[in-house]
């Protein structure tokens, strides 16, 4: 693929939010992890859709309808390139990483029996943690929890201790959002399948800083987020290994996903819209296809070693304060500075931060046990993207001595 | 001096400020010389969880007057405490319940007691009233 150099700058006129200034400072935004900014290209796109693109898709006579259901199905087989998955159907448009997730909880959990083990890991985000428990508590399955080092590396020891013909699944998170921790799923992928475990890995993290080739990870399943890699809100991805996909019942029933209805019973469509009940997030996967394309244009090796020198060099600075704690200090790790700061509350150095047009995100990242287990009651998180820059983080650390300064006094 | 007059008196006070770092240098100092709750007092009847900060809440009434006291693990979120508890404490229930908190917008903190907030302090002032209004019912 054709790339032009990797240059920030360039990539910043993209950005049209990163030209603002709140509070009267230039917006520094450094909560990607949270969701990323949308290039113009995605804008245009979203416009021009409704603008004079708007049908419903499938089964239109109609040229605009026809047209729509061409840019979405285009759309699938971008992001199906994209990340390497072996044809279209493998590719199922979802609400986000959640709805994914949620999918594969409802859909393959249906078959789980009474004994059989889910394995996550103590760094999971709520979306990897909740849909297992409801799958649970209604297949009487057993959820198993992989520790970590405080570090916030994961125990591959306990992980192979606990892998055994009951483990049916591995869900596990890529990339840390609230430590950045980069999980070795290869190795994992190829113990758990070893079982004959499935492995599903929540990349809501990782498919905006990685290159991700599903085929090479060989992951049964992938979930992630459209906002999160510069596309729309309320569009995600599900991708899953096509044999897989064909075993499990669908998830909703509605419209789109059935192949004939009568009352007595009702068939069901193909993949990938046996999984799409319903009009789908049309815009939203059409404007997903345009980010990744945006990104395909990119030198995304380039953008990744950008984004892993920008948190060293944030975490380099940040670890010489006196009295702040790195949450989150694996050897592998990237794009997230997640601390503490003793006696100061996180809630405090955001909102003081967020006066000086620096924008992070404090709490507990919706990583509450991962919060117990270092027992905080959360942090404050600055995570990068491509297009932040060292001069900002400068900026975001003289903020951060300031605000430090004002609260100790 | 009248609940009207005491928010007047905090707007004029904020109104010199019109950097926000020194407005919220104010308000963590005012956070600062709030005093803090008895630990035996933050208890879990008494805890107002928010997503961002928690906040502990006491009631008194003395006199027929409402005697609020409360805490919070944050210093900004307390200091907006110390100025609601100024404005509240030595009011009558009637008024707690009837009251328009107007200054809180006028100093530019009405993103604090914000639904979506989540620091607790919504749910603080909504508790305030409530508990003026069972002793009105008692």
């Amino acid at each position: 693929m054709e790339h032009t150099p990797f240059s920030v700058s360039a990539i910043r006129e993209h950005f049209p939010a990163l030209q603002q200034k709140v509070y009267g400072k230039p917006l520094i935004y450094f909560d990607n992890g949270a969701t990323s900014q949308k290039p113009q290209v995605v804008l245009d796109t979203l416009a021009k859709y409704y603008a004079i693109e708007n049908a419903n898709i499938h089964r239109g006579v109609h040229y605009l309808s026809q047209q729509a259901t061409s840019a979405y199905e285009a759309a699938r087989r971008t992001i199906q390139q994209y990340i390497g998955a072996k044809g279209p159907e493998e590719i199922i448009f979802t609400k986000g990483a959640t709805d994914s997730i949620n999918l594969v909880a409802f859909s393959f959990g249906e078959r789980l029996k009474p004994g059989d083990e889910i394995l996550i890991s103590a760094m999971e985000h709520h979306s990897n943690i909740v849909p297992w428990q409801l799958l649970c508590e209604r297949k009487g399955c057993v959820l198993r929890v992989i520790p970590i080092s405080k570090k916030g590396e994961l125990d591959l020891e306990a992980f192979e201790q606990m892998l055994s013909e009951r483990t049916k699944l591995l869900s596990i998170i890529h990339i840390s959002n609230t430590l950045g921790t980069i999980n070795p799923v290869k190795e994992l992928i190829a113990k758990a399948h070893k079982v004959g475990a499935k492995v599903l890995l929540d990349g809501a993290q990782s498919i905006q800083h990685l290159a991700i080739d599903v085929k090479d990870l060989n992951c049964d399943f992938y979930t992630f987020s459209g906002h999160k890699v510069y596309g729309p809100t309320g569009i995600g991805v599900l991708y899953g290994k096509e044999e897989l996909l064909e075993t499990m019942p669908p998830y909703q029933g509605g419209g789109d996903m059935i192949a004939k209805v009568t009352f007595e019973r009702s068939t069901y469509n193909s993949l990938p819209l046996k999984f799409e009940a319903g009009t789908p997030h049309i815009a939203g996967a059409i404007g997903l296809g345009s980010a990744i394309s945006f990104l395909q244009s990119i030198d995304m090796q380039a953008a990744a070693a950008h984004e892993l020198e920008l948190t060293k060099y944030a975490q380099g600075i940040l670890d010489t304060f006196e009295g702040l704690h790195i949450i989150g200090e694996a050897k592998n790790k990237t794009s997230v500075v997640s601390f503490t700061i003793d006696q100061m509350h996180p809630f405090d150095i955001g909102t003081l931060l967020d006066k000086q047009g620096i924008a992070v995100r404090t709490g507990h990242h919706c990583t509450q046990p991962l919060m117990d287990f270092y027992q905080i009651p959360g942090t404050v998180r600055a995570s990068f993207a491509f297009y932040n820059t060292k001069e900002e983080i400068d900026t975001f650390v003289a903020a951060l001595e300031r605000s430090m300064q004002i609260l100790g006094s | 001096m009248s609940i009207q007059e005491k928010q007047q008196e905090i707007i004029d006070e904020f109104a010199i400020y019109d950097d926000w770092m020194d407005k919220y240098e104010y308000i963590i100092e005012l956070g600062k010389s709030v005093p803090t709750l008895a630990p035996e007092l933050k208890t879990k009847e008494r805890l107002i969880e928010g997503c961002q900060s928690n906040v502990w809440l006491a009631t008194e009434i003395k006199d027929g007057k409402m005697h609020f006291s409360a805490d919070s693990d944050a210093i900004i979120t307390k200091g907006i405490i110390g100025l609601l508890i100024h404005v509240y404490n030595n009011e009558s229930p009637e008024t707690v319940v009837q009251s328009d908190l107007f200054f809180i917008s006028q100093i530019g903190l009405a993103e604090h007691l914000s639904p979506t907030r989540a620091n607790g302090l919504l749910s603080m002032v909504k508790r305030m009233k409530t508990e003026a209004l069972h002793s009105l019912s008692k």
